[in-house]
């Protein structure tokens, strides 16, 4: 591999504040109970921030603040008027991007290239395309005149903070309801820079608060009586956990939850592209991604050339610094994530899978983990059946197409997949049959604000993304 | 001359496009015809007749599906008189053809009204396309027995779905009447099942089944039970449509959500180029 000089970005684009408090009302208030927690950089262990935890009273308070504001001001207000609130904080997000990419990189760990080419375009892009919603709801295909529900309780994951609290908040918000948010525990520095965001685009109060904290403060946002609507991103098992504690009641739910997906290697595919759709499909945000190709099937009469490939292209991932601009893999996001994918990894060679990583060479601080590939894995593997959620691939083959529907189906899950092949009726047939919510044909891991994404199976349900993306946020 | 002597019906489950009894051999007696009462073996049996008809169903095409619920109307209209004389108000039984023949309509436009191309920021071809989400459990509402069962199962198997209903257990008659109506229209067995009987007994069967997709619990009653069952289909995060409202109106537009509820999104993208 070539050596590069060092290429960090500069962190004095941020302001980090020794601690944070709740975002409730539009201003920022210490938590009744007291506590707090830190927020650390994975690179590092380098603490960045102390973190008010949210309590039940304070999450009342919260829901309280939104309702107050979605009875007096955000849902009378015109959809002209709530469009050009979004609007603003699109653009406001456009013009501090270099300020929210390095802090996204900081708190969570992923690439700056990757914060700041994917992440925070993207975010800027959702806003954008909602807040153009907000004045056209009636032309949304769910009516004359569609209601918003209310108070949205909304609890999102760590690995893509500020694009999930994007996906969140700007569909409820166009939609004309307000919001209490929980950011991940690990990952909570960018939303509460979203809240000054709101503050400068003077956002009224109360239609968007953020409510710092761990799986307590979310399950008492989300059972918490006086909202109407909870989403959720992340484990399939807390994902049940709040399917039940909403039972019974009038919340509305959508959860979009883990998957396994399989990326589909055809004898016929330009080997080279399907290699870097591979690598992008699992090491993208150091496989962090609840729609990350974990399962690679390849097809038999390929499959030597196709793992050739993929081990020189992995031998020349860096893996390192997340600041520095040619880092392709960035930290693993925590010590309790580290340890899972070590768990699963281990459980990969004990049942008699073959590992591999390229010769890499770590940081000695922070949390890290070599990409890693196994092959040998068989559909019984565990690693071929649980969500890994790191930088590890799991390599199975098939001989005929019909072989690779049922493999590729062949799961709890179905988020997405992949499919690699140069004949178009392949991939529509294909397309047709495997039972997941987004299939990416000769690419991966593409998101639009336009294009609906979401789960089949138990990877989750409702869509979050275009047009389909409001109607979880709509009386209908 | 003695007057003749009429033969009567028996009245059983409709499984897989067949007329079974109750495997546990019960039934109880319902405006003097002893109905089958269905067990958790056949509610578990149902289901996976199901499960089976669900590739063919859901891989014919929607104009095919679209003649085969129209067909169910053109059989319902030919014995309206039938389900008249089983105590059934005239104007349920005629909305009832109606609501068939409004759904018959839907199978080749849902995809149109509920999918679309989608005008992503770069080369790529991106189109969204709604898909049946499998087997769906369903529960049809005490009354109105004909139209509350019509207003379930239509929804459901329209985009290609199959379905297991537990119909309503003190109107069950007209429901086996509909399931003769529906075995003589050339829909596939087991596209729609129906069990007669308790719906304590069938329905949190079916609502743990892992291999249901959805559960409707449209005619649940009692608000402990729905959420009892709401509770049981999280186990593998079924979709889930709640109670109707007490005084939901069965003859009004059903709108859409019903069909939507049961329909997954897929979404697929392809680089252009050359």
């Amino acid at each position: 591999m070539f050596e590069y000089a060092p290429a960090p970005e500069s962190r004095s684009v941020v302001d980090l504040k020794p601690s944070y408090g709740l975002f409730v009302d539009g201003a920022f208030v210490d938590p009744a109970s007291g506590g707090s927690f830190k927020s650390v950089n994975p690179a590092s262990e380098e603490v960045l921030a102390e973190i008010a935890e949210a309590g039940e009273e304070d999450v009342d308070r919260a829901v309280r603040a939104a309702r107050t504001a979605y009875e007096k001001v955000w849902g009378p207000m015109p959809g002209r008027d709530r469009a050009k609130y979004l609007f603003r904080i699109a653009r406001i997000i456009q013009e501090r991007s270099r300020e929210l990419a390095v802090l996204e990189s900081l708190d969570n760990g992923k690439p700056i290239k990757e914060s700041r080419d994917v992440d925070l375009p993207l975010v800027a892009a959702h806003f954008f395309y909602y807040a153009g919603w907000a004045d056209k709801l009636p032309h949304a295909g769910f009516g004359p005149d569609p209601k918003p529900l209310g108070v949205a309780a909304q609890v999102i994951p760590w690995n893509f903070p500020l694009l999930m609290l994007a996906w969140k908040i700007a569909p409820a918000l166009a939609a004309g309801n307000t919001v209490v948010l929980k950011p991940a525990e690990t990952t909570p520095l960018t939303a509460l820079l979203f809240a000054e965001i709101c503050q400068q685009a003077d956002l009224p109060a109360g239609v968007v608060n953020i409510v710092t904290g761990a799986g307590d403060t979310g399950r008492a946002l989300v059972e918490h009586p006086g909202v109407d609507k909870v989403a959720f991103t992340g484990s399939t098992e807390v994902g049940r956990a709040i399917a039940r504690s909403v039972a019974g009641t009038r919340k509305k739910l959508t959860l979009e939850l883990g998957g396994k997906a399989a990326n589909i290697v055809f004898d016929d595919a330009p080997i080279d592209q399907a290699v870097e759709g591979i690598v992008n499909g699992i090491f993208f945000n150091q496989g962090h991604v609840c729609c990350a190709g974990s399962r690679l099937l390849v097809q038999e009469s390929v499959a030597d050339r196709v793992l050739e490939s993929l081990k020189r292209r992995m031998a020349q991932l860096r893996v390192g610094d997340p600041l520095d601009k040619n880092t392709d893999v960035g930290a693993i996001n925590s010590a309790a994530q580290l340890a899972r994918i070590r768990e699963l990894s281990d459980a990969g060679s004990a049942e008699g899978a073959e590992r591999w990583s390229p010769p890499c060479e770590l940081p000695e601080r922070g949390f890290w983990f070599a990409p890693t590939i196994f092959t040998g894995v068989t559909q019984a593997h565990r690693i071929a059946r649980e969500e890994i959620f790191g930088p590890v691939l799991s390599v199975l083959t098939f001989r005929t197409p019909a072989e690779a529907v049922e493999k590729a189906n062949n799961t709890p899950y179905g988020l997405s997949a992949g499919i690699w092949t140069d004949k178009g009726s392949r991939i529509l047939w294909l397309a047709d049959r495997l039972r997941a919510g987004v299939v990416w044909a000769n690419t991966f891991n593409k998101f639009d604000p336009t294009s609906p994404f979401g789960g089949y199976k138990e990877s989750g349900y409702g869509r979050e993304g275009g047009r389909h993306g409001l109607e979880g946020y709509l009386n209908v | 001359m003695s007057e003749r002597v009429a033969v009567r019906k028996t009245y059983k489950l409709f499984i897989g496009g067949k007329f079974p009894r109750s495997e546990s051999g019960r039934s109880y007696l319902v405006q003097s015809a002893n109905v089958s009462l269905a067990s958790r073996k056949d509610a578990r049996d149902a289901v996976v007749a199901a499960r089976a008809a669900v590739k063919g169903w859901a891989g014919a095409t929607a104009y095919n599906r679209g003649q085969i619920l129209y067909r169910v109307a053109e059989m319902l209209e030919g014995r309206r008189e039938q389900f008249v004389a089983l105590g059934l108000p005239a104007d349920e039984v005629d909305a009832a053809i109606d609501r068939w023949v409004w759904y018959a309509g839907w199978s080749d436009k849902l995809s149109q009204v509920y999918g679309g191309a989608n005008p992503v920021a770069g080369p790529y071809f991106n189109l969204s396309a709604p898909e049946p989400t499998g087997v769906v459990a369903a529960v049809a509402p005490e009354e109105p027995a004909l139209l509350g069962l019509v207003s379930v199962i239509a929804p459901a198997i329209v985009s290609g779905n199959t379905v297991v209903v537990a119909a309503s257990p003190v109107a069950p008659l007209a429901a086996v009447t509909l399931a003769e109506v529906l075995a003589t229209s050339d829909l596939p067995g087991g596209v729609v099942n129906i069990l007669t009987g308790r719906l304590a007994e069938t329905v949190p069967t079916l609502a743990a089944h892992m291999d249901v997709n959805a559960i409707d619990l449209t005619g649940v009653a009692d608000a402990e039970l729905a959420a009892d069952l709401e509770i049981r289909a999280a186990e593998n995060l079924k979709r889930v449509l709640r109670p109707a409202p007490a005084d939901h109106d069965w003859h009004a537009d059903p709108g859409i959500t019903r069909m939507t509820t049961l329909l997954e999104t897929k979404t697929v993208w392809h680089p252009k180029g050359v």
